[in-house]
């Protein structure tokens, strides 16, 4: 029995969280999925030790005697690191992981496409909470690329009242996490729930906005840890809306409805009509221009005293040394995450800033994922961040008009 | 539904796809290569799930999978089996061996040349 203490494995496909809304995985499914988790893991562990040794052997001694100094910027790392043979091949296996992870969701979720719009269907009918708006014009963010090389996107909608977008997200966010969201993939959504209540804990936020919800995975625990709050969940993606209300409502959850909406258009909504406005690694599927219209309308309608949150992979400042801001630049330019450079070089505050909030009413914080410890024991090996895809993030917020100072917000875990 | 959920499974996202080699052949090559690691791996795992039902049912233990020693007519079956993957799986390098036996020439040649004759 190999040592459980070095070898650090992912939990088995298996103790994913079924709830009824989810595809049902055969004995070779389940298996695909084991493989991939496990490759995945090994790509950014044991074999990703591999590119910063290659930068530090060959690479870095390579640019400097060229160039006479050290590379100055992130892309001077990437376009040297793209010419090693090392890096060109992990970073193959990794492109092709990841596009089999999601031809393995979607033959999976395909192959029982009509029972899903079904059982959808069932608890999805005659329902309040899921409000279609066929205005709603698909962003040139959205349209213009299949982010992390999902065929279709969140939007495609290969039949009538498809689900198979949400139901192959759902089914895969394990796999590309290597089980470090949890259960029900919604270790973001439980970290940020958990930090308001520990932190906040007389703070009781009547109305919550969770914005680019895809299937409502991070609005789901934080409308159970607020039952008697309204959750209004928004997304431009029908089939992800259909899948993820039939979700909510499969694991008991009622106190959220599912609306087609942009977040660049808020109108529907009142100024200072919302105790908080989320999101949850969202912002770089966006677009600059985008997310200044967006952030100008989250400050719009939130209440005074209303809590603003992002969570995001961490900001490259002068801090982060280049090669690590190269290393998580990957999903960038070979995971189509076309946004994610651009967005953590930007200056959130200031972002901030031009939509209302001022620079004191601003906080940034660390999350870690939660998962039950009971199924995910914690990584026994923590120190081999999967730098780019880990479940360590970190937290851009503002309380609208006061409340708790910036610095003294905790981390979010 | 009549939907090819196979070829639908497979398709394309949208956003142009980085070259990591210089010649796409091997980008093609390494696709298949790494999928048909990903199905043995799937096949070990439904073998394992064979083994641990029965013994779990009493019918056989591991101890005895592990202890197994085929007869002389049982072994050469098994190796058979292993000859025929191995000459599916090298059927290119094969082909090429017997290439380098061969005078072949050229579509456009043969072509050239049938159009003489």
């Amino acid at each position: 029995m190999a040592d459980e203490k070095v070898i650090d494995i992912p939990p088995a496909y298996t103790v994913v969280g079924k709830h009824d809304m989810m595809a049902k995985a055969n004995h070779d499914e389940t298996a695909r999925f084991n493989y991939l988790v496990n490759m995945n893991k090994y790509l950014s562990s044991v074999l990703g030790a591999g590119n910063k040794l290659a930068y530090d052997t060959r690479v870095l001694p390579a640019f400097e005697k060229t160039h006479g100094r050290q590379p100055n910027h992130r892309h001077e790392i990437r376009r040297a690191m793209m010419l090693d043979p090392y890096h060109r091949l992990w970073s193959a296996m990794r492109r092709n992981t990841m596009e089999q992870r999601q031809q393995a969701g979607r033959s999976l979720v395909l192959r029982q496409i009509d029972e899903l719009v079904e059982k959808a269907k069932s608890y999805n009918e005659g329902a309040e909470t899921l409000v279609f708006d066929d205005s709603v014009e698909l962003p040139r963010y959205v349209a213009g690329v299949d982010h992390h090389c999902m065929p279709g996107s969140y939007h495609t909608e290969l039949f009538d009242e498809d689900v198979s977008a949400g139901a192959n997200y759902d089914a895969g966010l394990f796999v590309t996490t290597g089980g470090a969201l949890g259960a029900y993939a919604d270790g973001g959504g439980q970290a940020v729930a958990r930090w308001a209540r520990n932190e906040h804990p007389d703070w009781q936020p009547k109305r919550i906005l969770d914005i680019g919800a895809t299937i409502g995975h991070n609005a789901v625990p934080i409308a159970q840890a607020y039952p008697d709050a309204e959750v209004v969940a928004i997304d431009v993606s029908k089939p992800v809306l259909r899948y993820g209300h039939a979700r909510a409502k499969a694991l008991g959850v009622d106190n959220i409805s599912f609306v087609q909406m942009s977040a660049e258009d808020l109108s529907k909504f009142e100024d200072n009509s919302f105790d908080w406005v989320q999101t949850t690694m969202f912002l770089h599927e966006t677009s600059n221009a985008s997310m200044r219209r967006m952030m100008a309308e989250f400050h719009r309608v939130l209440k005074p005293g209303g809590l603003m949150l992002h969570i995001e992979q961490p900001q490259y400042d002068d801090e982060m040394p280049l090669y690590e801001q190269f290393i998580r630049d990957w999903d960038a330019f070979n995971n189509n995450e076309p946004f994610w450079s651009k967005l953590h070089e930007l200056d959130l505050d200031e972002v901030f800033a031009d939509a209302g909030f001022s620079h004191n009413e601003c906080f940034h914080t660390g999350v870690r994922a939660w998962a039950d410890p009971e199924i995910f024991p914690p990584s026994q090996t923590g120190d081999e961040e999967d730098h780019g895809r880990a479940a360590v993030w970190h937290a851009l917020g503002a309380w609208k008009e006061g409340a708790p100072a910036a610095s003294k917000e905790k981390e979010v875990a | 539904m009549p939907v090819d959920y196979m070829t639908l499974a497979n398709a394309k996202s949208r956003g142009k796809r980085p070259q990591y080699f210089e010649d796409p052949a091997t980008e093609r090559l390494l696709s298949m290569l790494l999928t048909t690691v990903q199905e043995l791996a799937v096949t070990r795992e439904r073998l394992d799930t064979i083994e641990r039902l029965l013994e779990n049912k009493g019918t056989l233990s591991k101890a005895e999978i592990e202890a197994f020693e085929p007869n002389r007519d049982e072994g050469y079956e098994r190796g058979l089996a292993h000859r025929d993957l191995i000459s599916r799986v090298t059927r290119a390098v094969q082909q090429e061996v017997e290439g380098m036996r061969m005078d072949d020439k050229a579509p456009d040649e043969l072509a050239e040349e049938f159009s003489k004759e």
